[in-house]
Protein backbone atom coordinates (compact mmCIF):
# COMPACT_ATOMS: atom_id res chain seq x y z
CA UNK A 1 0.00 0.00 0.00
CA UNK A 2 1.27 3.54 -0.83
CA UNK A 3 -0.97 6.79 -0.04
CA UNK A 4 -2.18 8.81 -3.02
CA UNK A 5 -1.07 11.99 -1.77
CA UNK A 6 -2.04 13.44 -4.65
CA UNK A 7 -5.88 13.21 -4.57
CA UNK A 8 -5.63 13.14 -0.84
CA UNK A 9 -7.65 16.63 0.39
CA UNK A 10 -7.81 16.13 4.58
CA UNK A 11 -8.84 19.49 4.80
CA UNK A 12 -11.58 20.26 2.60
CA UNK A 13 -12.93 17.14 3.11
CA UNK A 14 -12.86 17.34 7.07
CA UNK A 15 -14.90 20.89 6.11
CA UNK A 16 -17.40 18.59 4.21
CA UNK A 17 -17.71 16.00 6.75
CA UNK A 18 -18.60 18.46 9.14
CA UNK A 19 -21.21 20.32 7.32
CA UNK A 20 -22.61 16.82 6.59
CA UNK A 21 -22.40 16.15 10.38
CA UNK A 22 -24.49 19.77 10.62
CA UNK A 23 -27.12 18.90 8.29
CA UNK A 24 -27.71 15.21 10.33
CA UNK A 25 -27.59 16.90 13.45
CA UNK A 26 -30.32 19.35 12.14
CA UNK A 27 -32.65 17.08 10.24
CA UNK A 28 -32.61 14.89 14.03
CA UNK A 29 -32.78 18.13 16.44
CA UNK A 30 -35.73 19.72 14.45
CA UNK A 31 -37.36 16.54 12.57
CA UNK A 32 -36.24 13.70 14.79
CA UNK A 33 -35.36 11.90 12.37
CA UNK A 34 -32.35 9.84 11.15
CA UNK A 35 -30.63 11.57 7.84
CA UNK A 36 -30.52 8.20 6.16
CA UNK A 37 -30.20 8.78 2.26
CA UNK A 38 -31.16 4.70 1.39
CA UNK A 39 -33.80 4.96 4.18
CA UNK A 40 -35.74 8.79 2.87
CA UNK A 41 -35.82 7.47 -0.65
CA UNK A 42 -36.80 3.76 -0.30
CA UNK A 43 -39.46 4.77 2.09
CA UNK A 44 -40.73 6.48 -1.05
CA UNK A 45 -41.09 2.52 -2.38
CA UNK A 46 -43.57 2.10 -0.26
CA UNK A 47 -47.53 1.88 0.40
CA UNK A 48 -48.27 5.19 1.15
CA UNK A 49 -48.72 6.35 4.83
CA UNK A 50 -50.09 9.76 5.18
CA UNK A 51 -47.75 12.27 6.11
CA UNK A 52 -45.04 10.36 5.30
CA UNK A 53 -44.05 11.89 1.38
CA UNK A 54 -43.49 15.33 2.16
CA UNK A 55 -40.19 15.25 3.99
CA UNK A 56 -38.87 12.92 2.04
CA UNK A 57 -39.06 14.33 -0.98
CA UNK A 58 -38.21 17.39 -0.33
CA UNK A 59 -35.12 16.64 1.10
CA UNK A 60 -34.40 14.59 -1.71
CA UNK A 61 -34.97 17.75 -3.64
CA UNK A 62 -32.74 19.56 -1.80
CA UNK A 63 -30.13 17.03 -2.21
CA UNK A 64 -30.60 17.04 -6.05
CA UNK A 65 -30.59 20.88 -5.99
CA UNK A 66 -27.18 20.95 -3.92
CA UNK A 67 -24.85 21.00 -7.08
CA UNK A 68 -26.54 23.94 -8.07
CA UNK A 69 -26.53 26.06 -5.15
CA UNK A 70 -22.75 24.88 -4.54
CA UNK A 71 -22.18 26.60 -8.36
CA UNK A 72 -23.27 30.12 -6.99
CA UNK A 73 -20.88 30.06 -4.62
CA UNK A 74 -17.60 28.11 -5.86
CA UNK A 75 -16.45 26.05 -9.23
CA UNK A 76 -17.77 22.19 -8.87
CA UNK A 77 -15.14 20.10 -7.99
CA UNK A 78 -13.90 17.79 -10.63
CA UNK A 79 -15.28 14.08 -10.83
CA UNK A 80 -14.13 11.07 -12.93
CA UNK A 81 -16.39 8.42 -13.18
CA UNK A 82 -14.64 5.25 -14.48
CA UNK A 83 -17.32 2.82 -14.55
CA UNK A 84 -19.11 2.01 -17.74
CA UNK A 85 -22.90 1.85 -18.41
CA UNK A 86 -22.63 -2.00 -17.75
CA UNK A 87 -21.04 -1.79 -14.22
CA UNK A 88 -22.98 1.11 -13.29
CA UNK A 89 -26.37 -1.16 -13.98
CA UNK A 90 -25.23 -3.88 -11.69
CA UNK A 91 -23.99 -1.47 -8.68
CA UNK A 92 -27.21 0.48 -9.03
CA UNK A 93 -28.69 -2.93 -8.54
CA UNK A 94 -26.62 -3.83 -5.81
CA UNK A 95 -26.56 -0.30 -3.80
CA UNK A 96 -30.24 -0.80 -4.13
CA UNK A 97 -30.95 -4.14 -2.67
CA UNK A 98 -28.00 -4.02 -0.40
CA UNK A 99 -28.83 -0.92 1.26
CA UNK A 100 -32.94 -1.47 1.74
CA UNK A 101 -31.88 -4.93 2.86
CA UNK A 102 -29.24 -3.92 5.34
CA UNK A 103 -31.35 -1.08 6.61
CA UNK A 104 -28.81 1.42 5.21
CA UNK A 105 -25.67 3.01 3.69
CA UNK A 106 -22.92 4.86 4.60
CA UNK A 107 -25.04 7.87 6.14
CA UNK A 108 -27.50 5.86 7.91
CA UNK A 109 -25.00 3.16 8.79
CA UNK A 110 -21.89 5.08 8.43
CA UNK A 111 -22.70 8.55 10.03
CA UNK A 112 -25.55 8.13 12.19
CA UNK A 113 -25.38 4.62 13.14
CA UNK A 114 -21.52 5.59 14.53
CA UNK A 115 -22.42 8.46 16.24
CA UNK A 116 -25.15 6.86 18.69
CA UNK A 117 -22.63 3.68 18.75
CA UNK A 118 -24.64 0.85 17.58
CA UNK A 119 -23.09 -2.21 17.43
CA UNK A 120 -25.67 -3.09 14.34
CA UNK A 121 -23.93 -0.13 12.44
CA UNK A 122 -20.78 -0.74 13.54
CA UNK A 123 -21.37 -4.26 11.65
CA UNK A 124 -22.64 -2.98 8.51
CA UNK A 125 -20.58 -0.32 8.16
CA UNK A 126 -17.13 -2.58 8.75
CA UNK A 127 -19.26 -5.07 6.34
CA UNK A 128 -19.90 -2.60 3.26
CA UNK A 129 -16.52 -0.98 3.71
CA UNK A 130 -14.28 -4.70 3.60
CA UNK A 131 -16.73 -5.60 0.45
CA UNK A 132 -16.04 -2.22 -1.07
CA UNK A 133 -12.26 -3.28 -0.56
CA UNK A 134 -12.01 -6.89 -2.23
CA UNK A 135 -14.39 -5.47 -4.94
CA UNK A 136 -12.13 -2.89 -5.89
CA UNK A 137 -8.50 -5.50 -5.01
CA UNK A 138 -10.88 -7.82 -8.04
CA UNK A 139 -11.84 -5.17 -10.52
CA UNK A 140 -8.47 -3.32 -10.17
CA UNK A 141 -5.54 -5.66 -9.21
CA UNK A 142 -6.36 -8.78 -10.49
CA UNK A 143 -9.09 -8.37 -13.48
CA UNK A 144 -8.25 -4.50 -14.03
CA UNK B 1 -42.35 23.66 7.98
CA UNK B 2 -41.07 20.01 8.58
CA UNK B 3 -41.06 19.65 5.00
CA UNK B 4 -39.27 23.15 4.44
CA UNK B 5 -36.52 22.36 6.90
CA UNK B 6 -35.95 18.86 5.26
CA UNK B 7 -35.37 20.29 2.02
CA UNK B 8 -32.85 22.71 3.81
CA UNK B 9 -31.08 19.88 5.08
CA UNK B 10 -31.06 17.68 2.20
CA UNK B 11 -29.63 20.94 0.59
CA UNK B 12 -27.08 21.43 2.94
CA UNK B 13 -26.43 17.58 3.13
CA UNK B 14 -25.25 17.56 -0.01
CA UNK B 15 -23.51 20.65 -0.18
CA UNK B 16 -21.22 19.32 2.12
CA UNK B 17 -21.03 15.79 0.08
CA UNK B 18 -19.64 18.01 -3.04
CA UNK B 19 -17.48 19.59 -0.84
CA UNK B 20 -16.13 16.75 1.04
CA UNK B 21 -15.24 14.70 -2.37
CA UNK B 22 -17.66 11.94 -2.11
CA UNK B 23 -19.21 12.92 -5.16
CA UNK B 24 -16.18 11.96 -6.76
CA UNK B 25 -16.60 8.05 -7.45
CA UNK B 26 -12.53 8.33 -8.54
CA UNK B 27 -11.94 9.29 -5.40
CA UNK B 28 -14.52 6.88 -3.13
CA UNK B 29 -12.35 4.34 -5.31
CA UNK B 30 -9.28 5.74 -4.12
CA UNK B 31 -10.04 5.07 -0.60
CA UNK B 32 -11.22 1.53 -1.38
CA UNK B 33 -8.31 0.83 -2.56
CA UNK B 34 -6.17 -0.23 0.01
CA UNK B 35 -4.04 -2.53 -1.54
CA UNK B 36 -3.09 0.09 -4.72
CA UNK B 37 -2.55 3.58 -4.11
CA UNK B 38 -4.84 4.31 -0.97
CA UNK B 39 -6.57 7.78 -0.64
CA UNK B 40 -7.54 8.11 3.28
CA UNK B 41 -9.62 11.19 2.67
CA UNK B 42 -12.80 9.49 3.33
CA UNK B 43 -11.68 8.79 6.91
CA UNK B 44 -11.79 12.60 7.36
CA UNK B 45 -15.17 13.00 6.14
CA UNK B 46 -16.57 10.30 8.31
CA UNK B 47 -14.60 11.63 11.21
CA UNK B 48 -16.30 15.47 10.67
CA UNK B 49 -19.45 13.99 9.79
CA UNK B 50 -19.10 11.60 13.67
CA UNK B 51 -17.87 14.37 15.34
CA UNK B 52 -21.25 16.92 14.60
CA UNK B 53 -23.39 13.79 14.94
CA UNK B 54 -22.16 12.41 17.77
CA UNK B 55 -22.91 15.78 19.84
CA UNK B 56 -26.83 16.20 18.38
CA UNK B 57 -27.24 12.27 19.31
CA UNK B 58 -26.39 12.61 22.79
CA UNK B 59 -28.65 15.76 22.74
CA UNK B 60 -31.32 14.02 21.18
CA UNK B 61 -31.54 10.89 23.35
CA UNK B 62 -32.41 13.27 25.98
CA UNK B 63 -35.51 14.72 24.21
CA UNK B 64 -38.84 13.23 23.89
CA UNK B 65 -40.02 15.63 20.93
CA UNK B 66 -38.08 17.49 18.69
CA UNK B 67 -37.73 21.40 17.83
CA UNK B 68 -40.66 21.28 15.82
CA UNK B 69 -43.02 18.91 17.23
CA UNK B 70 -42.30 15.03 16.12
CA UNK B 71 -41.72 12.42 17.97
CA UNK B 72 -37.97 11.96 18.09
CA UNK B 73 -37.76 8.93 15.84
CA UNK B 74 -34.49 6.80 17.37
CA UNK B 75 -33.72 3.46 15.35
CA UNK B 76 -34.90 0.24 18.14
CA UNK B 77 -32.99 -2.62 16.59
CA UNK B 78 -30.39 -3.95 17.98
CA UNK B 79 -30.16 -7.44 16.18
CA UNK B 80 -27.20 -8.32 14.18
CA UNK B 81 -29.37 -10.90 11.90
CA UNK B 82 -28.53 -12.17 8.12
CA UNK B 83 -30.53 -9.20 6.47
CA UNK B 84 -28.18 -6.96 7.89
CA UNK B 85 -24.75 -8.85 7.21
CA UNK B 86 -25.55 -9.72 3.70
CA UNK B 87 -27.04 -6.40 3.15
CA UNK B 88 -24.29 -4.76 3.92
CA UNK B 89 -21.96 -6.84 1.85
CA UNK B 90 -24.00 -6.50 -1.23
CA UNK B 91 -24.50 -2.86 -0.87
CA UNK B 92 -20.69 -2.90 -0.89
CA UNK B 93 -19.49 -4.79 -3.51
CA UNK B 94 -22.10 -2.00 -5.56
CA UNK B 95 -20.09 0.95 -3.57
CA UNK B 96 -16.28 -0.65 -4.63
CA UNK B 97 -17.79 -1.54 -8.54
CA UNK B 98 -19.33 2.23 -9.28
CA UNK B 99 -17.51 4.73 -6.27
CA UNK B 100 -21.30 5.93 -6.01
CA UNK B 101 -23.38 4.98 -2.60
CA UNK B 102 -26.94 7.34 -2.35
CA UNK B 103 -26.54 10.10 -1.32
CA UNK B 104 -23.44 11.40 -3.57
CA UNK B 105 -25.99 9.54 -6.73
CA UNK B 106 -28.14 11.92 -6.16
CA UNK B 107 -26.47 14.64 -5.82
CA UNK B 108 -24.68 14.14 -8.65
CA UNK B 109 -27.94 14.11 -10.72
CA UNK B 110 -28.28 17.34 -12.02
CA UNK B 111 -24.66 17.85 -13.20
CA UNK B 112 -22.88 14.65 -13.72
CA UNK B 113 -24.83 13.53 -17.40
CA UNK B 114 -25.87 10.63 -17.95
CA UNK B 115 -23.31 7.91 -15.49
CA UNK B 116 -25.31 9.05 -12.22
CA UNK B 117 -28.93 8.97 -13.66
CA UNK B 118 -28.18 5.49 -15.33
CA UNK B 119 -26.66 4.97 -11.42
CA UNK B 120 -30.17 6.22 -9.86
CA UNK B 121 -32.62 4.38 -12.11
CA UNK B 122 -30.95 1.13 -11.58
CA UNK B 123 -30.48 2.12 -7.63
CA UNK B 124 -34.15 2.69 -7.79
CA UNK B 125 -35.15 -0.89 -9.24
CA UNK B 126 -32.75 -2.85 -6.74
CA UNK B 127 -34.82 -0.70 -3.91
CA UNK B 128 -38.03 -1.60 -5.77
CA UNK B 129 -36.93 -5.45 -5.85
CA UNK B 130 -36.42 -5.22 -2.57
CA UNK B 131 -39.80 -3.88 -1.62
CA UNK B 132 -41.66 -6.52 -3.79
CA UNK B 133 -39.55 -9.36 -2.43
CA UNK B 134 -40.08 -7.88 1.09
CA UNK B 135 -43.49 -7.56 0.85
CA UNK B 136 -44.28 -10.93 -0.52
CA UNK B 137 -41.96 -12.69 2.25
CA UNK B 138 -44.15 -10.55 5.42
CA UNK B 139 -47.53 -11.88 3.56
CA UNK B 140 -45.94 -15.31 3.37
CA UNK B 141 -45.33 -15.22 7.00
CA UNK B 142 -48.42 -14.26 8.12
CA UNK B 143 -50.34 -16.90 6.13
CA UNK B 144 -48.23 -19.20 7.74
CA UNK B 145 -48.41 -18.10 11.26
Amino acid sequence: MTIDWANFTPWSSLAGGIVIGLATAMFLLFNGRIAGISGILGGLLQPIKKGDIGWRVAFITGLIFSPIAFSVGAPLPEVQIDAGAASLIMAGLLVGIGTRYGSGCTSGHGVCGLSRLSPRSMVATALFILAGFVTVFITRHLIG
Amino acid sequence: MQVLMAFITGLIFGLGLILSGMTDPSKVIGFLDITGAWNPSLLFVMGGAVLIAAIAFRFAKTRPKALLGDTMRLPTARQIDKRLILGGLTFGVGWGLSGYCPGPALASLAIGGSKPLIFVVAMLVGMAIFEIHDSRSRAHKCKAV
